[in-house]
């Protein structure tokens, strides 16, 4: 039986990744398990120059969900270079660096520096909702997303994944602009936009108005926009979006994944990308599979 | 967990905890005394340090308590009734059991307050449900020799609790409510500038209202006077991870989004950009 799975060319000891902003540089969560247990690791978004995000509150609840605007913050690139990079390599895990610009030439610059710096994979976000300048811009049209997959692809000598915004009416076309680009591979979802307001101050809870909706909440959104974007390409899925149990994970990968994103089920249970892995052992036995790539995208459809 | 700051690396084991309610006392009304019994929880509690509290499946963000004080395996925190998440909390009844990620954060000792002489003088001044780790703190401060004076705000006569807890241990406590209907007419500030202009105290700690800790703030650097306080942010996390519980920060001269959770709660109040 077996869990490991090839993506892009890098073998994953198991399908399951941490999602970005949602782990940090892996440092606190060293402190509940062993880091080599993950699959992957994609680390909080980087930018070129540091970042101090938006102003706080920067989370709001939903029922099942939540809603942030933590706005990038994060200590640049080269910072991450030299102090978290190294930390990270001492685990053997897939360390996977998620970047976003304010220009192409901002995302080819990092993921050059990336390469060199030697992480495993580049996480291109280009569906950030959180900042006002770029980001988002560059996700929403398949143009847009074409001219960065190519920027990034060209400078980086390790795989690189194109993020995807859900906030688009078809992601199938982004799908195809970013594969027909050079991305190695997708991911998907980026969190969906949203607003919660205060009804005794009439404010929104967020200090910055709108922000990124996770959790729960969009799981099954995530997994029909992983299905849509397998049957429009053939680079591999990093499917992410609400997962918390095995069973999220299981339905995630017969959409279309080939690894799985856990982000904010963290913030409930620290445990969370850990239970599902070893769930996934008990699953494959139960269910006689010997690996658990051969689930990928094995949806029988109505 | 390793809390990792300019002066002190210290490693205590935080986790997720189930932890049996041992009782659950109602102070006044909304507010509530829950005392949970779990020796591992109680083992790294410190002064200033909180819980994150699950408060049932249909809530997906823990919420963040502080821990009001801890006897052998038992740890107890207070809180008032604000949302729907501590209203389930209020609901629980002992023999139930609470899934806690604690304890969390840095607290008072780390922040400074292990730092002081063992017979420090200290001035707590807390407002409403701010107040509950002042008593922690006071209680470590005096166990280790040291003094404590405490100025305890409120709204009103209705929302007075907790004196009692000071009174046994401080060299004196003053009351102040908003209406004048207990104690001194005003805020905790009144008192505070009183004493600081007699002078004579190593430290300031406290906690409440952001309006209330920027004045004390503002207070006891006219006056020439340390001060801690605890902060409050909205937290996903709480562990450090997420960055969603920023506060603006200066420390040592670079300015920065520090993380309530895991840089603080407590910090030096000269460090926070009010
Ligand atoms: C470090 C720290 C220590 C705290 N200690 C205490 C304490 O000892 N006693 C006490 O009564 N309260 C304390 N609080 C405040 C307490 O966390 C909130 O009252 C509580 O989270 C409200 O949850 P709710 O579901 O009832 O309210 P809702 O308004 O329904 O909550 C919605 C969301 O907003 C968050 N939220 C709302 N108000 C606050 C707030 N003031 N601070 C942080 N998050 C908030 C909630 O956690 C939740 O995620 C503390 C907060 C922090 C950050
Ligand atoms: C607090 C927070 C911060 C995030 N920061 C980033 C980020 O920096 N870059 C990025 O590509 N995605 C970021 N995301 C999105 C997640 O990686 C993920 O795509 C999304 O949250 C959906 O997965 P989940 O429901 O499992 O959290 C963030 C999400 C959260 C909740
Ligand atoms: S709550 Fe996640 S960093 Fe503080």
């Amino acid at each position: 039986m077996s869990l490991s799975v090839d993506f892009a060319g890098i073998t994953f000891k198991n399908p399951i990744v941490a999602a970005s902003g949602t782990f940090g540089f892996g440092r606190e969560y060293a402190e509940f398990y062993d880091l080599s247990k993950l699959g992957g690791i994609c680390v909080k978004g980087l930018t070129l120059e540091p970042r101090l995000g938006n102003d706080p509150p920067r989370i709001a609840q939903s029922p099942m969900g939540i809603l942030n605007s933590v706005g990038l913050q994060n200590p640049g690139v080269d910072a991450f270079i030299q102090n978290e990079l190294p930390f990270l390599r001492e685990y053997h895990t897939v360390v996977i660096a998620n970047i976003s610009g304010n220009t192409i030439g901002e995302y080819a610059s990092m993921a050059q520096k990336l390469s060199e710096a030697g992480v495993d994979i580049i996480e291109v976000n280009v569906s950030c909702p959180n900042v006002k300048d770029g980001g988002i811009a560059f996700g929403t049209s398949p143009d847009s997303v074409a001219s960065v997959t190519e920027a990034v692809v060209r400078k980086a000598t390790v795989p690189v994944i194109l993020k995807l915004s859900p906030n688009v009416t078809d992601i199938a076309n982004i799908a195809k602009a970013a594969e027909s680009a050079g991305a190695d591979a997708l991911s998907l979802i980026n969190t969906l936009i949203g607003m919660r307001i205060d009804t005794k101050t009439r404010k929104p809870i967020l200090k910055n108005n709108i922000g990124g909706l996770s959790g729960p909440a969009v799981f099954p959104i995530a997994v029909r926009m992983v299905w849509q974007a397998a049957a429009a390409v053939k680079i591999p899925i990093l499917g992410m979006g609400g997962v918390v149990t095995l069973n999220d994970t299981i339905e995630m990968m017969l959409a279309g994944a080939s690894l799985v994103g856990v982000g904010t089920a963290c913030f409930d249970d620290p445990y969370a990308p850990v239970k599902i892995i070893d769930g996934l052992l008990e699953y494959l036995s139960l269910n006689k599979i010997d690996s658990i790539k051969d689930i990928t995208g094995k949806v029988i459809l109505n | 967990m390793k809390i990792n700051i300019s002066y002190y690396i210290i490693t205590f084991m935080t986790d997720v905890h189930i932890c049996k309610i041992e009782s659950k006392i109602k102070l006044i009304d909304d507010v509530y005394l829950i005392t949970v019994d779990n020796e591992n929880l109680a083992e790294n509690a410190r002064p200033g340090r909180f819980l994150h509290i699950k408060c049932g499946s249909e809530r997906l963000l823990r919420r963040p308590i502080s821990i009001f004080n801890t006897e052998n395996s038992k740890t107890s925190f207070v809180f008032d009734i604000r949302g729907d998440g501590t209203r389930w909390l209020s609901e629980r009844i002992p023999g139930e059991s609470l899934d806690i990620l604690g304890s969390l954060g840095n607290g008072f000792d780390i922040c400074g307050l292990n730092k002081l002489n063992r017979d420090a003088k200290v001035i707590v001044v807390g407002g409403g449900l701010g107040i509950p780790p002042l008593f922690y703190a006071a209680n470590d401060i005096v166990s280790r020799g040291g003094r404590v004076t405490s100025i305890l705000g409120f709204r009103d006569k209705k929302k007075v609790m907790l004196e009692h807890f000071f009174a046994k241990i401080c060299d004196e406590v003053t009351i102040t409510t908003e209406d004048g209907s207990l104690g001194i007419l005003g805020l905790a500030t009144k008192p505070l500038e009183r004493l600081l202009i007699n002078g004579g105290f190593d430290t300031v700690l406290s906690c409440g209202p952001l309006p209330m800790l920027k004045s004390v703030a503002a207070l006891c650097a006219e006056h020439n006077t340390p001060c801690l306080v605890s902060l409050e942010e909205r937290m996903a996390c709480g562990v450090g991870a997420c960055l969603v519980c920023a506060c603006a920060t200066k420390i040592d001269g670079i300015q920065d989004m520090s993380r309530v959770c895991a840089d603080g709660p407590v910090f030096h109040a000269s460090d926070i950009i009010w």
